[in-house]
């Protein structure tokens, strides 16, 4: 059983240090188990959030070696134990204590999202029909586990701090999700384009990169999004089309 | 929970406890396209040396007016100004150009091999202002899908160039079929740029993924289905495409001045 160094950041939100920890390494270990290990054995007060450890509740969220993983999905085989691992908190979130960050502002902005307005029943039953095709597409953004790890990854809101006018990947994802849904009838492109900020998003694809759940967010969530905003506000020749297509309707 | 108190000191330029190499890929991207911008830009600007028997540069194709046969409307203008330079090249490079400068793909290669915005994932910015594609300039960007409506029409003029290619003028001056290297350069090219233009988010939007119950259009979910599969390896269409019209035109070039030979295999 051989030994590596865990340098985990140790602090509040007034601030706080790196501090170096030993940890026995056995095979088929994760980060979480070491930072659990080392909890029981010399950080008894290590602030840690965790919960499934199945990469499936999302709260193990923080820092290996600098880029956002889920400590229990990040497995001690894949990164170099010959120096020390560094573990931080996630930095586009406040922190509350040690590893755990204060991600209520994620729920605060759900909350703006215009909700999910189907269209009226298709059957007497109240019941709707959908085409397997039509859900397929949506399907993808419903494996989001809402670790936040896009958001903490995204440098919109990790360096440029626009919680204010942007909502991020992960909310991104989910307005997608509502948007092309084949039975919602909501319109929320003037929200995305104002007030959720998609414009502020330069597809570097950080996120997409990032998610555990390989969910492909910018080619599939974002540029998506993007495009049906541009169609609403930056086509002209697609505005004079739509027009034509309605004036040949009525 | 109580609101926490939060005023996050600003990162550095550069600044990550990243301990990978994560400034070998934008390294390798500012590499690339600067490389191919100034090939390009001095292949434009040279006017000469771009066409050979049946291959014409796809640098200069449509060729709208100039001296090769391949001119369509004949040699330059007289009213051209004599102060402004005239190149075949220059007339038509811009769409081509302004297609890949908007494209989704490039936009976020060179934000972060250029402009360091970010220079990689999780590493501190060299500024704090930020204005994403919110407003001018990059707000322009969003003229993407009217660069594809020309880009497209370009990948039908490079598919009848290659069709040309395919006639060879003979010793008493009559055409004959034949398959050369320079051919298969342009055959290649044009299947190379297809496949980066057929798989464009744009185009992907427009044929399908605008609608959100495409079952009601099976040829609108055909096609759709058709350009995601594209558009899935879009970046190793973007980058093969890129070497590939930088290489047609290398090989004509050699070919017209004498430093290469172009092997007839027909």
């Amino acid at each position: 059983m051989s030994t590596a160094t865990f340098r985990i950041w140790r602090g509040d939100a007034q601030g706080g240090e790196f501090r170096d920890y030993p940890v026995e390494v056995s095979e088929g270990m994760v980060v979480l188990d070491a930072v659990n290990q080392l909890q029981a054995k010399h950080a008894h007060d290590l602030a840690c959030r965790w919960n499934c450890k199945a990469g499936k509740c999302g709260s193990c969220s923080a820092e290996v070696n600098g880029m956002p993983k889920l400590m229990c999905m990040t497995r001690l085989s894949a990164i170099p134990l010959d120096r020390p691992v560094i573990i931080e908190p996630m930095k586009a979130f406040p922190v509350v204590r040690d590893l755990a960050t204060d991600v209520s502002w994620n729920y605060r902005v759900k909350k703006k999202i215009k909700p999910f307005k189907p269209r009226a029943p298709d059957a007497p039953d109240g019941t709707w029909r959908m085409a397997q095709a039509d859900v397929d597409r949506v399907q993808e953004f419903r494996k989001c586990i809402e670790c936040f790890l896009c958001q903490d990854v995204c440098h919109v809101l990790r360096d440029h701090h626009r919680h204010d006018d942007f909502i991020g990947p992960r909310f991104l994802v989910y307005t997608a999700a509502l948007e092309m849904h084949p039975l919602d009838t909501e319109d929320r492109l003037p929200e995305l384009k104002q007030a959720h900020g998609v414009g502020l998003c330069n597809i570097t694809k950080c996120c997409t990169t990032v998610c555990p759940e390989n969910i492909t967010i910018t080619d599939n969530a974002i540029i998506p999004l993007k495009e049906r905003v541009v169609d609403e506000f930056y086509d002209p020749l697609g505005w004079l089309a739509k027009q034509a297509r309605n004036a040949l309707k009525r | 929970m109580a609101q926490v108190e939060w005023s996050p000191a600003p990162r550095r330029f550069g600044e990550t406890t990243r301990p990978d190499a994560w400034w070998a890929q934008p390294l390798l991207v500012f590499a690339g396209l600067s490389a191919f911008v100034l090939y390009s830009t001095w292949a434009a600007f040279q006017g000469k040396d771009y066409n050979f028997g049946p291959y014409l540069s796809p640098f200069y194709s449509p060729e709208i007016f100039g001296d090769s046969p391949h001119a369509l409307l004949g040699p330059k203008p007289a009213a051209w100004p004599s102060w402004l330079p005239f190149s075949p090249a220059l007339l038509i490079l811009w769409i081509p150009a302004g297609f890949r400068m908007t494209c989704y793909y490039y936009r976020g290669a060179y934000y972060k091999s250029f402009w360091a915005d970010p220079l990689a994932c999780a590493v501190g910015e060299p500024r704090k202002s930020y204005l994403g594609e919110n407003s001018l300039p990059l707000i322009l960007q969003n003229v993407h899908r009217y660069f594809l409506y020309l880009a497209l029409l370009f990948i039908l003029v490079l598919a009848h160039d290659v069709w040309k290619a395919l006639w060879f003028a003979g010793a008493a001056g009559q055409t004959t079929f034949g398959i050369g290297v320079g051919t298969l350069v342009l055959a290649v090219n044009v299947c190379l740029l297809g496949g980066y233009t057929f798989g464009c988010h744009s185009l992907r939007h427009l044929v399908g993924g605008g609608l959100d119950e495409v079952s009601c259009a099976p040829t609108c979910q055909h096609a759709w289905r058709c350009v995601s599969g594209l558009n899935r390896r879009h970046l190793l269409w973007a980058w093969m495409s890129l070497f590939w019209v930088g290489f047609s035109d290398v090989y004509i070039r050699l070919c017209a001045m004498g430093v290469w030979h172009d092997v007839r295999l027909l």
